[in-house]
Formats: C-alpha cells, sequence, structure tokens
C-alpha cells in the first residue's frame, strides 16, 4: 500500500465507522512516515467533512454520524500527542455544556463530533451545566468558543442567565459565545445575546470557523 | 390498575385490560415552524385540523402543547384547551414544562385532565403535585432527577418507587392517578435505548403496577423510514406492559400497529374493533 492508497483507505475507512481498521491505518500511516498533520488532515477531516455534509442533506443517519466519529476519536487519541510535539496548530477550542435544568445531549454530541473531527479542541462540560460552570471552564481552558444547548423551551432562557453571568464576571469579551438545540432560532440567538446559532451540527462547525476568523481579523 | 381521565361527556380508561390508550402528539410547535410564528401571533387556526386529523385517525386523547420561544405559554395553552374542547369531546393531555402554563391550561379545562409532566426532582415535584391534588388531574412523571436520566432500569424504577411514594403519601394522589414515562430514547443514538426501556416498563409493572406511557416518536429519531419503526416499537413495549403512548395517530401504519397489538392481546374480544375499522376502510373507499 503506497501512501496515497493507505490515505484512500483511511478516509473510506473513517467514513464507514471502522474503528478497528481506522486505528490500525493510523498506525500503519505512521509506521510509513506519514505526519500526523497528514493523516488528521488528509483522510479523518475530510471523511467526518463529508460525514456531516451527507448527514446534513438527510442521506446519511445519526447512527452513521456516531460511529465515524467515535472511529476519528480512536485516531485522535493516538495522534492528539504527536501533534502536540510537532506544535500543529488547533483550529480553536471550543467549550461546550448543556445548560442548567436540561439533560439532553445527543444534539450536543454531535455538534462535539463534527468540531472535533474539523480540527477544533472540544471540551465537554456535560449535562445541567450552571452558570458557574461555564465560567470556570472559562477561566481553566480559555477557549475561543463557548457552545450553550438547550432542547426545552423553559431551559432556553438559561442562556441568557449565562451569558450576563459570563459577562459579569469580566469574560464575555474574551470568547464567543453560540447557542442551539432543537427549539432555538436564529432569532432567539440574537434576542438572548449570542455571536452565533446553527440549526445543525454540519452548519455549527461553518459557524465556528466563520466566528473564528472574523475574531482574529479583528 | 385504571386511570381515568375524562372530557364533559366522555370517559377514558388507560389499564392493561383495556384498548391501548392512542394519545395524539401533534399539537405541539416544535419542529413546526410555521405553526410557531402562528402562536406567536396568537393565531390557533392550525390546531382545528390537527384536531380533526387526529381524531379521524383514531386518537383517544389529545396532548396540547403550545411551548415556543416568545409565546406567552400559558395564555395560549389556556385558550388552546378551551378551543378543543370546543370542538372534540376527548380528553386531553396539558403538557408543558411551565408551571404556570400547566396550572392556565387546567383551569380552562373542564373534566380530568392528564399533565404532562414531572420528574424526580424535588423542585418540580413541589411545584407540580400540588397544581394536580388541587385540579383532581392525573399526572404523568418521568424517572429522571438533576443529575441524570438513568440508563439502568434498576434506577429508572428506584425514582418512579420515589415520585409514586412523593405523590401519594405527600401529597395525597391516589396511585391510580399516577402514570409513568419509563423513557424511549433514539435507538439511533445507541442500539440498547429501546431494550431498556421494554426492561424498564416491564420491571415497573411487575414491582408498581402503574399504567406507563411515553413519547414514543422519539425513538425514531434521526433515522430513515420512522413510520416502521414506530409501529415496531410500541407492540414490543405494549408487550412489556407499556399502556399508553403520546404518538403519531395520524399514520395509519402506526395505529393499526397498535390495535392488532390490542387484538393480539385479547383487549379486542373476537375482533370486533379490528374488523370494524376493516369494514369502515372499505366504505371509505
Amino acid at each position: 500500500m503506497n501512501a496515497d492508497e493507505l490515505l484512500k483507505n483511511l478516509y473510506d475507512e473513517t467514513m464507514v465507522g471502522n474503528a478497528p481498521a481506522v486505528l490500525e491505518l493510523t498506525h500503519a500511516g505512521l509506521d510509513a512516515g506519514l505526519g500526523p498533520e497528514t493523516l488528521l488532515f488528509d483522510s479523518l477531516i475530510p471523511a467526518l467533512e463529508e460525514v456531516g455534509a451527507r448527514f446534513e442533506r438527510g442521506d446519511w443517519f445519526v447512527p452513521e454520524m456516531l460511529i465515524a466519529g467515535r472511529a476519528m476519536s480512536g485516531a485522535l487519541d493516538v495522534l492528539r500527542p504527536l501533534l502536540a510535539q510537532t506544535g500543529a496548530e488547533s483550529v480553536g477550542t471550543f467549550l461546550m455544556g448543556t445548560v442548567k435544568g436540561d439533560v439532553h445531549d445527543i444534539g450536543k454530541n454531535l455538534v462535539n463530533i463534527m468540531l472535533e473531527g474539523a480540527g477544533f479542541t472540544v471540551i465537554d462540560l456535560g449535562v445541567q451545566c450552571p452558570p458557574e460552570k461555564f465560567i470556570a471552564g472559562i477561566e481553566e481552558h480559555k477557549p475561543d468558543i463557548v457552545g450553550m444547548s438547550a432542547f426545552l423551551t423553559t431551559t432556553m432562557p438559561m442562556f441568557k442567565a449565562n451569558i450576563n453571568a459570563i459577562e459579569k464576571a469580566g469574560l464575555r469579551d474574551s470568547v464567543i459565545i453560540m447557542v442551539g438545540g432543537a427549539p432555538v432560532t436564529q432569532e432567539y440567538a440574537d434576542a438572548c445575546g449570542a455571536d452565533g446559532y446553527a440549526a445543525d451540527a454540519a452548519t455549527a462547525v461553518r459557524r465556528a470557523k466563520d466566528l473564528i476568523a472574523a475574531k482574529r481579523r479583528g | 390498575m385504571h386511570t381515568t381521565v375524562s372530557s364533559p361527556t366522555k370517559t377514558v380508561v388507560i389499564g392493561p385490560d383495556q384498548p391501548f390508550c392512542i394519545i395524539g402528539e401533534r399539537i405541539n410547535p416544535t419542529g413546526r415552524k410555521a405553526f410557531q410564528e402562528q402562536l406567536r401571533a396568537g393565531d390557533l387556526s392550525a390546531v382545528e385540523k390537527d384536531v380533526a386529523d387526529q381524531v379521524a385517525g383514531g386518537a383517544m386523547m389529545l396532548d396540547v402543547n403550545m411551548g415556543a420561544p416568545f409565546v406567552d405559554e400559558p395564555e395560549m395553552l389556556a385558550r388552546a384547551v378551551q378551543l378543543i374542547q370546543s370542538i372534540t369531546d376527548l380528553p386531553l393531555c396539558i403538557d408543558s414544562s411551565v408551571v404556570e402554563a400547566l396550572e392556565a391550561g387546567l383551569a380552562a379545562y373542564q373534566g380530568k385532565a392528564l399533565v404532562n409532566s414531572v420528574t424526580a426532582e424535588d423542585e418540580r415535584m413541589e411545584l407540580i403535585l400540588p397544581l394536580v391534588k388541587k385540579y383532581g388531574a392525573a399526572i404523568i412523571a418521568l424517572p429522571n432527577d438533576d443529575v441524570e436520566i438513568p440508563e439502568e432500569p434498576q434506577r429508572r424504577l428506584e425514582l418512579t418507587r420515589r415520585i409514586v411514594d412523593v405523590a401519594t403519601t405527600k401529597y395525597g394522589i391516589p396511585i391510580e392517578d399516577i402514570v409513568i414515562d419509563p423513557l424511549a430514547m433514539p435507538i439511533g443514538a445507541d442500539p440498547t435505548m429501546v431494550v431498556r426501556t421494554t426492561e424498564t416498563i416491564a420491571l415497573i409493572k411487575e414491582h408498581i403496577g402503574v399504567n406507563m406511557t411515553v413519547g414514543a416518536s422519539n425513538v425514531s429519531f434521526g433515522m430513515p423510514d420512522r413510520h416502521t419503526l414506530n409501529s415496531v416499537f410500541l407492540p414490543m413495549a405494549i408487550q412489556s406492559g407499556l399502556t399508553s403512548a403520546i404518538m403519531d395517530a395520524r399514520t395509519p401504519q402506526i395505529v393499526t400497529a397498535v390495535k392488532a397489538a390490542d387484538l393480539m392481546r385479547g383487549n379486542d374480544e373476537w375482533g370486533g374493533a379490528w374488523i370494524a375499522a376493516h369494514r369502515a376502510r372499505q366504505a371509505a373507499g
């Protein structure tokens, strides 16, 4: 198997969520002298992007996205320390959590997968996150973006409560804030003072990249 | 055990020896953009068609939820309850996570409603159970607390016990007025989810014996051909002891699967309802 074949196989196996094969090909690629960035940017990330695009079109379904994400996570566990050594830059750090009073996490987890697939460092605070947890997370991890998820109309007001608390802690200008979840709309995101909103996981990744680029441009 | 709910002119009995109680899920703005915009403008005209479609489809009760961003939920829920009761005699399930909306809906309702829902969280029980008692309603309770939606059936059984204990001893709600929602999660997100739900149903049936309902359509979320999945899930859950579901009452494939399960369980004697439904379809051509 030459390098091109290997990268093509890694791409294909990631797409179909074959975790053992993805892990094996990742090791094989490293053994053959391919850099961790090459494996990440030429195979793993494009594969996840394609999965996301198919999901967005309605051609692919939730389980396919979950297993592709899981397969990629296995490879990332191997690559992460190597990428740190080579000083490869993460696209950005994304702090994610479901708001207080809300235990829904499927949508949040899909967004996490897509973000990781796109090269973000994702820190997941889990469900039922009170404002203090978001603030502690911002202080500890210094994320570029804070993502808040709510699945209920009754828990959506926590966006505003969290944003107020983040402002009060003097951290509002240090982060971009994105919100999402089934009942959330662009209109609602604007009203609660968030910087960004997306209706699905693939769009969330594009939006996150755009927002970071805009912020870095100043 | 029998849970009865009623409108001024109709009583519905939920129980293991009764035909499975089909609660229509449609009157709910979640995921319905046009409906949300109408509600924001105070327009309830879409509800009439939702009622008619679900009644025609075989609904025995209707769930009513008015939760959407920028909607005055207490006012709209009270108005929706009044409107729906003026066009159908089916008993209603008053659905909100906003306590004020539940109270407004209950105050507007004529008869004995089913309230959707309370959880095992102390704060929620303290707010909602007194309302249920005050209005003499029945209540759907979910076995999750402020920490987790437990995955293990045994843990769901424990939380169910806790809710039943608090509701009956502290608030004097009759046990037959408690309907447990054992939590149906999407099979697409975890292949073990449905087995956990059916195991939970069997455990609750064996140890507590209360009636149970689920949001059945949740099971097929994120998967293709949802109708087939829904129409297979329901008979599986019914076999485990489920006695009601908040479900798609407009899709014949799903409703027919439930009716077939009634017949198979011996709750449709000599197939009277099954044959009558067949004739009605023939007559409709």
